[in-house]
């Protein structure tokens, strides 16, 4: 597919001109910052909405094939509209688990009746995908799942819970692991993988409050619900690696994403200039020699992430530890991201103490908020001791953890 | 369109790293390394001619003088893999030196010394002195004029420090206060008395290190560098020795955590290899983590320098960055490496403290993390 500049440049003026015209104006209320954060309905509605402008209008999906809903487009065009969102801060893609983990799976290995079922719904954000992997039980052990699908005829029968679902009082489809067979040699031999609906009965998702004290995720029930065998993606018995797969478009090692920004970014320039407001010893802390120390830290650190992600793309500067970036870029980024807000809330001197809906509450909280939130990204998807195992063992090629 | 690349890396880049990376496993296999402690120079006088002979010292000299009209860019990708193997040898004071020459020089300075300094000549820098500041312009060597009748002469005081293979060199580059203003001059070999130098013991046994006495020295005024603008070019200088060292510091990351990997996959405690410990593994993620950084902030720096953006703000962020973390990264893996070796950890024999006393020396020159990012809060925050 030869696309030209002058095409590509087109687009983009367009694209910016689109965005600058319809993007939101302020809803009224704190809106989350990614999809693992929406708790209210006023929150649901206005997001999926505004998902849904953003697909019409040409700016989501462009390198999905045309004839499931995509724009059949290559991905330097997608890539310039999320630039674009991203550039414009707009609202988030609120669909993340469709767009970029169900939706490329599907597309990857689905069937040409999964594909024309649930593509262009995704793309829409009229069906709303959630994930069922984690269970009370087993949290990062994700090859222990334990939800049992028995099967039954041409149908599958469903028991167990599964939890911390994001979305999941508002989710229409569920990517599901279960355990179809408890009798094999090892674990992840035992699973299968399915195109779960939610809103059948036996399915009850259950809200669960935050830290924040906000609602943003459910425990999920499942008590004798019944699915067809066609919302088996891959082999029965072969889920484990449907699952690894499915990781794969998680943690962005793999493409195919819908594309879109999927959170509200969060700059160390913008604590820079927190740090231009808060007052130490009747000055801007700016000036306090050990906060700009830490402020210059972070800057480095930020740099340095944003410059991984160039350095990636060159093949002959990743030859020591090929893919160590890409494997390790949930851990740093996270990890990152949560000492900033941490950093962020300290350096509002005793202003810190405040929260969400205090009047005097400095950018109405969302650092406090945003500190709090952030460890669904340390934890939720592997936490931050998972990645580091897996970085040592696949990256660093060190033994097994006992 | 989309941003342009901050980091560009050129297929002649690509070559010289790969025939780079070899010739330091080859030529400085840890027996090797560990030979030369022992040695009166950092390199032998052969493998300085073969580094010589494959053009590295020309990189970053332009063709007319014999070298290959690269940048320090492309410099970069040799000090890394050199560093990895903690392969010591005047390249990187010797590259400097051409450049301070090449940027502020007279056309007869430079016609006189770039193709020497190509071909194999070892210029030594002689920039610090004992009061330990690495601000480059903080000088209390001095010259007074004098006429003799060989014509106009200045006349040396002071001393330097830290000025390494100094006793292989053809040439200095000195740096001393003149008429109340900084001043660059070369120095060659024969202008300098018998008793001039006495070797330094430092941290960093791969090294080379001596102290520099100018009293009684006297040099033709007309081995000044000509240029306008000192200090400009004493920063540049600095830059560029940042540049390098965070080029060698990575390599010698690099090097570190594989030195390390090797141990925890081989030695045995408790019935496990003991990087099946978590305890151990972690921290290893910490340092590639820590390393890969620096390595994106090194090679955007040497992009950087390549585009000559050098003296604009933002060329020195990207290079102090690249140096602070760096050292960071260095200092992180090379520590832990000793620890992680256990009791072996604590022996001469471990080439974990190779690395420590190289990421110590390494940090400590030109400005140490800190340093540099009080330097850098003044850019970006003020």
């Amino acid at each position: 597919m030869s696309i030209s500049a002058g095409e590509l440049n087109e687009f983009e003026v367009e694209a910016a001109a689109w965005f600058a015209e319809n993007k939101p104006g302020d809803p009224g209320f704190l809106l989350p910052q990614s999809f693992m954060e929406v708790g209210t309905d006023q929150q649901f509605e206005f997001l999926r909405d505004w998902q849904r402008k953003v697909y019409e209008a040409g700016y989501l999906g462009l390198a999905w094939p045309a004839e499931y809903g995509g724009g059949g487009k290559h991905q330097a065009f997608q890539d310039i509209a999320t630039a674009e969102m991203a550039r414009q801060k707009v609202p988030f893609m609120t669909n993340t688990i469709g767009l970029s983990w169900a939706g490329p799976l599907i597309l990857n290995m689905g069937t040409e009746a999964q594909k024309q079922a649930y593509i262009k719904r995704i793309l829409s954000a009229e069906d709303i995908w959630c994930q069922g992997f984690s269970e009370p039980d087993n949290g990062s052990d994700l090859g222990n799942a334990q939800l049992r699908a028995v099967r039954d005829g041409d149908e599958f029968v469903l028991n167990g819970s599964k939890i911390w679902t994001s979305l999941g009082s508002y989710a229409d489809y569920m990517i599901l692991l279960a355990r179809s067979n408890s009798e094999t040699n090892t674990k992840y031999e035992g699973l299968s993988y399915f195109l779960s609906p939610m809103k059948i009965p036996g399915i009850d998702p259950v809200p669960i409050r935050k830290l924040t004290g906000e609602y943003g995720f459910t425990q999920t029930f499942f008590d004798n619900a019944r699915i067809p065998d066609s919302c088996l993606i891959g082999e029965e018995g072969k889920g484990w690696q449907v699952a690894m797969k499915t990781l794969t478009f998680e943690r962005a090692v793999s493409g195919g994403q819908a594309g879109g920004v999927h959170s509200m970014p969060v700059f160390a320039g913008e604590v820079v200039e927190l740090a231009r407001h808060a007052q130490r010893d009747g000055r801007p802390a700016i000036e306090d020699p050990l906060i700009r120390d830490q402020l210059v830290a972070f800057l480095i650190e930020e740099r340095g992430l944003e410059l991984n992600n160039q350095r990636a793309q060159i093949p002959g500067l990743n030859t020591e530890w090929p893919g160590a970036i890409a494997m390790a870029r949930k851990l740093t980024n996270s990890e990152w991201r949560q000492r900033l807000n941490l950093f962020a809330v300290t350096l509002q001197g005793a202003n810190a103490s405040r929260y969400v809906d205090d009047a005097l509450a400095i950018d109405g909280g969302r650092w406090q908020r945003g500190y709090f939130n952030s460890f669904s990204s340390t934890i939720g998807g592997g936490t931050s001791q998972i990645q580091k195992n897996i970085v040592g063992e696949r990256v660093l090629g060190l033994p097994k953890s006992a | 369109m989309t941003e342009p690349a901050e980091i560009l890396f050129s297929d002649e880049q690509a070559q010289l790293r790969e025939i780079a990376e070899t010739f330091s496993a080859n030529k400085a296999p840890m027996a090797a390394v560990r030979r030369q402690l022992e040695a009166d120079a950092a390199i032998t006088t052969e493998l300085w001619q073969e580094i010589a002979g494959l053009g590295w010292l020309g990189i970053a000299i332009p063709e007319d003088f014999g070298g290959s009209g690269l940048g320090l860019g492309e410099v970069v990708a040799i000090v890394e893999p050199m560093g990895r193997n903690l392969l010591s040898s005047p390249l990187a004071a010797t590259t400097l030196a051409a450049q301070a020459i090449l940027w502020s020089g007279s056309d007869e300075q430079k016609s006189q010394w770039l193709p020497q300094l190509a071909g194999g000549a070892v210029a030594a820098l002689a920039l610090t002195e004992a009061h330990g500041d690495w601000d480059l312009c903080h000088l209390t060597c001095s010259a007074s004029r004098t006429a003799s009748r060989h014509g106009d002469m200045l006349s040396l005081s002071g001393g330097k420090t830290f000025v390494t293979d100094a006793a292989m060199a053809d040439l200095f580059l000195l740096s001393l206060a003149l008429d109340g203003a900084p001043a660059l001059l070369l120095v060659e070999k024969s202008a300098l008395g018998e008793a001039a130098l006495h070797r330094e013991v430092v941290i960093d046994e791969t090294r080379r290190s001596y102290g520099l006495n100018l009293n009684g020295i006297e040099v033709p005024v007309a081995n000044l560098l000509p240029a306008a603008d000192v200090s400009g070019c004493l920063k540049r200088l600095h830059l560029g020795a940042c540049l390098l060292y965070a080029a060698e510091m990575c390599g010698g990351a690099t090097g570190v955590i594989n030195l390390t990997l090797e141990y925890l996959k081989t030695r045995r405690q408790f019935d496990h290899f003991i990087g099946a410990y978590q305890a151990l593994k972690h921290p290893m993620v910490d340092a590639l983590v820590g390393l890969e950084q620096a390595r994106s902030h090194l090679y955007h720096a040497a992009t950087v320098f390549e585009m000559g953006n050098l003296t604009d703000g933002r060329g020195e962020v990207a290079v102090r960055m690249a140096k602070a973390q760096a050292a960071a990264a260095f200092a992180f893996a090379s520590d832990r490496a000793i620890q992680f070796h256990g009791a072996f950890g604590f022996t001469y024999d471990c080439d974990a403290q190779l690395y420590r006393r190289r990421a110590l020396w390494c940090e400590q020159q030109h400005g140490d993390a800190l340093h540099h990012r009080k330097q850098l809060a003044a850019l970006l925050l003020d």
